[in-house]
């Protein structure tokens, strides 16, 4: 009994979930910064479009969706297929935009306007989901120590995220002061290149009229 | 002691119903709350929808904020079930918007980027629904908190809006550095084009005259003989 009531706060995911519409073969992307070594998940649903019922619906056998996460650097982490419904996670091993990727491996080629798919999304960093854990927690000790570790979890991924912003910070810099250095050679070479040309018009302007013996 | 037959029936049907009734309450406690971030790429002349159902008397936030592309701007619209404008808003960098569910139903918020010919933006949204679900669910208590357990709370509460903070801070320094790797790579494209166009046109307009003198110089002779 306790144990089906576990599950059954399990099968209804904890926190908030949008949906997106998107053709049949379109991939969606979405974007997520974030520090080295952080755990990252995604839970997904997908329903297809019943053009009879006008509604959707659970999707039919065979559909699945295909899930690639790229770093910026063009490395893929995660490429796998999974099926209409899934969780996937991976580790991020350097700082940087990861790209996370949905495509459904529809066979249907030809996507019209009431032919689409609703994609449930949730997308969680580093935190690991620990409500199944403190629901079945025997007692309030074990509870609290569950939920001090999720504190734990979310101030490491704090300081994580603050080195992280230490270091594009410093890149910020380094643009901005190559900027500065730029424009303040460019000034430099710009007034020596105007007084050079300006010597060399005049030369040689004088040199010409001599000779045509205008002067 | 053990229990007579009955009253050990009438137990487990008790702690039966006791574990049904915490997971109903915890589904209704742990359902409607929560926040759903995504940052994603917009390109030129497209719109992209998000859709979300939410029960009514929901309190709810929408934020959003341009990261990088073009003028850093988007436009933004928010629907509620019955299809009416609750927010509307053209070519804005970042803005936030609270509203309160007044009905049942699919709200729907589009960023649309159709403004624009061909510059991709990439657009961060914070979406939250309700309150986050609390940090220990309180149905099967009979005390109140113990010390631990709200200290843990306030840590809690305090860590997530240190975490808001950091992500705005990330988002907005995310831009400036966009503008500035911009404006680098515009200045020094300008500087090399620009010094490369006036060599050419101080060289050319000495030769330039050279040639107007030449001609002359023919026609006068030619008058004179």
């Amino acid at each position: 009994m306790q144990v089906l009531a576990v599950l059954l706060c399990l099968s209804f995911p904890p926190s908030a979930a949008f949906y997106l519409h998107a053709g049949e073969r379109e991939q969606k992307c979405l974007i997520e910064d974030v520090p080295g070594d952080t755990w990252v998940s995604g839970t997904f649903k997908i329903q297809q479009w019943d053009t009879g019922k006008l509604d959707f619906r659970e999707p039919g056998p065979g559909l699945g969706m295909f899930v690639t996460v790229t770093t910026y650097n063009d490395e893929v982490l995660l490429s796998k297929l999974f099926g209409p419904e899934g969780t996937f996670y991976f580790t991020s091993y350097s700082p940087g935009e990861h790209i996370i990727c949905l495509e459904s491996n529809s066979t249907r080629f030809v996507s019209v306007g009431e032919r689409r798919l609703r994609i449930h999304l949730d997308i969680r960093v580093g935190e690991h989901d620990l409500d199944a854990a403190i629901a079945q927690a025997k007692d309030k000790v074990n509870e609290v120590t569950f939920k001090l570790e999720h504190l734990m979890e979310q101030i490491e991924q704090i300081l994580k995220e603050q080195d992280y912003q230490r270091d594009r910070e410093e890149i910020f810099r380094i643009t901005s002061e190559d900027t500065n250095s730029n424009v303040l050679w460019w000034a430099f070479a710009q007034t020596l290149i105007f007084i050079s040309v300006g010597v060399f018009q005049m030369k040689y302007l004088k040199d010409f009229f001599i000779a045509k013996k205008l002067v | 002691m053990p229990l007579p037959g009955s009253a050990q029936r009438w137990a487990a049907a008790a702690g039966s119903w006791g574990c049904w009734l915490l997971a109903l309450l915890l589904l209704l406690v742990t359902g409607p709350g929560g926040a759903s971030e995504i940052t994603f790429e917009l390109p030129d002349n497209a719109k992209q929808c998000f859709y979300e159902d939410i029960a009514q008397g929901t309190k709810c936030t929408l934020e959003f904020q341009v990261i990088t592309g073009g003028h850093y701007d988007v436009d933004c619209r928010l629907e509620d079930p019955d299809g009416k404008v609750l927010y509307k808003e053209m070519k804005k960098q970042y803005d936030s918007f609270t509203f309160t569910a007044s009905k049942n139903g699919t709200y729907k918020f589009c960023f649309s980027n159709e403004f624009s010919t061909f510059t991709h933006k990439t657009v961060y949204f914070d979406f939250q629904v309700g309150e986050d679900p609390p940090l220990f669910p309180s149905e099967n208590r009979v005390s109140a908190l113990t010390q631990m357990e709200s200290a843990c709370v306030s840590i809690h509460e305090a860590l997530k809006s240190v975490i808001d903070y950091q992500t705005h801070f990330r988002l907005r320094e995310a831009q400036g550095r966009s503008r500035a790797e911009d404006l680098n790579t515009r200045v020094a494209y300008w500087s090399v084009g620009e010094a490369l166009i006036l060599l050419v046109v101080s060289i050319g307009q000495v030769f330039l005259l050279k040639s107007f003198f030449s001609d002359k110089r023919t026609t006068t002779t030619r008058v004179g003989s």
